[in-house]
């Protein structure tokens, strides 16, 4: 895999934006596609969607289990709703109907969390989402998408289409590059640069930093393997496997907690492996509800940067 | 382990001829034979969850049978499906949100041709795909998974939505329970349905005033309910939900003026067992073999 061909942007985007042009493109050719909110019209960035097709714009209100039971509903009546709402919210009320109604029954709902990880910042733990990955990843059938920049969102939205199936994708917030250009595929992690010391597995706001690590590392001998982790379910095993088995260490890094979400994840994959490539795991993200600060201040804070991600890569080398 | 069952279940057609005949049976009847017609089908369903209970050492006896005049009502007047073409596109949607209630709904849908009534033997055995609550993507003719309260209703509203969004004409039944209205989120859903006018939505609620552990207007109290739907912008009637007469004419008549109807089925939990009807204890205990054979000789 190369990565000269196009470099990480210097700009920065909100998927948000990219997430809301994807859906329009697609409801204009079909009327299968319909948004559910809760209010969020602006927050999920829907109004051009609502200008464009007020009827199709379902706004329960304030009031989420409803919120996810009516995509449920809109999926058996034969839509593809994208049921979008703040992340922590949209998880965290309704776990019980993304469970039931959703995953359970199997109903091809596409929940939208928009805002994850600490993208609220100052507006504290409360509005933070940093469990939604550790909840959602113990319901089988649900897939779980964290596209990486606007690209992988675009991407993750079309699929859904594509192939509508309980899905919850995550629509980040907080501004990234964008990525050299990677094909987003179902349970599959991308190879964003080879590599035969240590692999860093990340996601999300995680990647470009991962990648800007990596780097870093060569300057200092130290050859890294960068993997987007873009689908946390279904999981990517292999890839998993392989970095275990052909690097002697491995860096997660998430913008979540680490007791259930990626971290969690490719642990018990090393786990599984044979004894020589039961290599040490690192894992960089939350541990604890984060203290006030903004989003930038909180993933320093939690050592999501360049130089937290090459320092936790030479800690694992080193064990 | 992945979630399987020991088999498939499928439409069975002799089954489903016999329901046919009696739908149309009814459709010519006058009151009177169409009574005696829903009686017979709802005893039979009755007994059935007598042996499914007595089977499977567990169950929802109660409720089951406070519900049972309700789905024979729905499945032979009211529901525009078909048993032969479960998710045909077209079709009217049922929605039994008491999820705790399976016995009763497996035994109508069996009745109707959904499956084999053969089945309903295997309730809550293992790998059987009569679960304890039902699950849509096992048993033909379930909408969605119900068994945590208070889930069915803002899944009939979306469904109800969808319906109007492609100019269908199919309507939405949900049954709930009465103590499940003490859950938020059917309020939540209520006051979306109104806000879009879906008079193609009914709620029936079952009506018996026990929940699981006391009275419902003990635990906490639901009326005036007739009141709350209204002042939520529901059009609401109160029925006999034992009377085949209001339950037909309630379950089939459109709700007029855009908005969504409520039907406050007034029954008896336990009903068609004397010594189970109106009795806290029976909301999940199973009859001993003498209470078998007594509730069996009560049930014709």
């Amino acid at each position: 895999m190369t990565t000269e061909a196009v470099a990480v942007s210097s700009e920065v985007y909100d998927n948000r934006v990219a997430f809301a042009d994807e859906l329009i493109e697609l409801a204009e050719h079909d009327d299968r596609v319909v948004a559910v909110c809760n209010d969020s019209v602006g927050s999920s960035n829907l109004v051009g969607f609502r200008d464009r097709f007020p009827d199709r714009l379902i706004n329960v209100g304030i009031a989420e289990q409803d919120m996810v039971g009516v995509g449920a509903g809109l999926a058996n009546a034969g839509m593809i709703p994208f049921v979008c709402g703040a992340a922590p919210f949209l998880t965290g009320r309704s776990l019980e109907q993304i469970k039931a109604d959703v995953a359970y029954s199997q109903l091809p709902v596409i929940l939208c969390g928009m805002s994850p990880g600490v993208a609220y910042g100052e507006l504290g733990p409360t509005h933070h989402s940093i469990e939604d990955l550790s909840w959602l990843r113990a319901l089988p059938g649900l897939d779980i998408v964290i596209p990486a920049d606007r690209a992988q969102t675009r991407q993750a939205v079309r699929q859904a289409v594509e192939h509508p199936r309980p899905t919850f994708i995550r629509v980040g917030r907080f501004k990234v590059p964008d990525l050299p250009q990677q094909v987003l595929e179902r349970g599959r992690f991308q190879t964003m640069r080879d590599g035969v010391d240590v692999t860093i597995i990340a996601a999300g706001t995680a990647v470009s930093r991962a990648l800007a690590a990596a780097e870093r590392l060569e300057g200092d001998g130290f050859s890294a393997r960068v993997l987007n982790a873009a689908y946390l379910n279904p999981l990517d095993e292999a890839a998993i496997a392989a970095a275990a088995n052909e690097t002697r260490a491995i860096v997660t890094a998430e913008e979540a907690n680490v007791s259930g979400g990626l971290g969690a994840a490719v642990a018990r994959i090393v786990l599984e492996q044979p004894a020589p490539a039961r290599v040490p795991v690192e894992m960089l993200g939350f541990r604890d509800f984060a203290p006030t600060g903004s989003a930038g201040f909180l993933l320093e804070l939690a050592e999501l940067t360049e130089a937290g991600i090459a320092r936790a890569a030479l800690n694992a080398l080193q064990r | 382990m992945t979630e399987q069952s020991a088999h498939q279940l499928r439409t069975a057609p002799a089954q489903r001829a016999e329901w046919l005949a009696a739908r149309q049976a009814i459709a010519v009847a006058d009151p009177s034979e169409r009574d005696q017609i829903l009686h017979r089908w709802a005893t039979r369903t009755r007994r059935s969850v007598v042996s499914m209970i007595d089977a499977a050492r567990q169950g929802h006896i109660g409720g089951d049978f406070s519900v049972t005049d309700i789905l024979t009502t729905a499945y032979l007047v009211a529901l525009d499906v078909d048993p032969a073409q479960p998710r045909a596109e077209h079709r009217d949607r049922f929605i039994l949100s008491k999820g705790h209630c399976a016995a009763a709904l497996y035994s109508t849908l069996a009745f109707a041709g959904f499956f084999d009534p053969g089945e309903l033997s295997t309730f809550m055995k293992p790998l059987s795909p009569l679960n304890g609550h039902p699950n849509r993507n096992k048993v033909p003719g379930v909408e969605t998974n119900t068994g945590p309260l208070g889930h069915g209703v803002p899944v009939a509203v979306g469904a109800a939505i969808g319906a109007k969004l492609k100019g269908e004409s199919g309507r939405v039944i949900v049954v709930t329970g009465d103590g499940e209205l003490q859950e938020g989120s059917n309020w939540e859903a209520f006051m979306t349905a109104a806000q879009y006018g879906l008079d193609n939505l009914t709620v029936v609620v079952d009506r018996n005033r026990l929940q699981q552990g006391a009275r419902t207007e003990e635990t906490n109290h639901l009326d005036p309910l007739d009141d709350k739907f209204a002042a939520f912008g529901w059009n609401v009637e109160q029925i006999d939900g034992h009377h085949y007469g209001q339950l037909a004419d309630a379950l089939t008549r459109p709700s007029g003026g855009g908005r969504p109807h409520a039907v406050i089925a007034n029954t008896v939990k336990g009903k068609g067992v004397s010594f189970i009807e109106d009795r806290v204890e029976w909301h999940h205990k199973v009859p001993s073999a003498e209470q078998v054979k007594q509730a069996l000789e009560e049930l014709v």
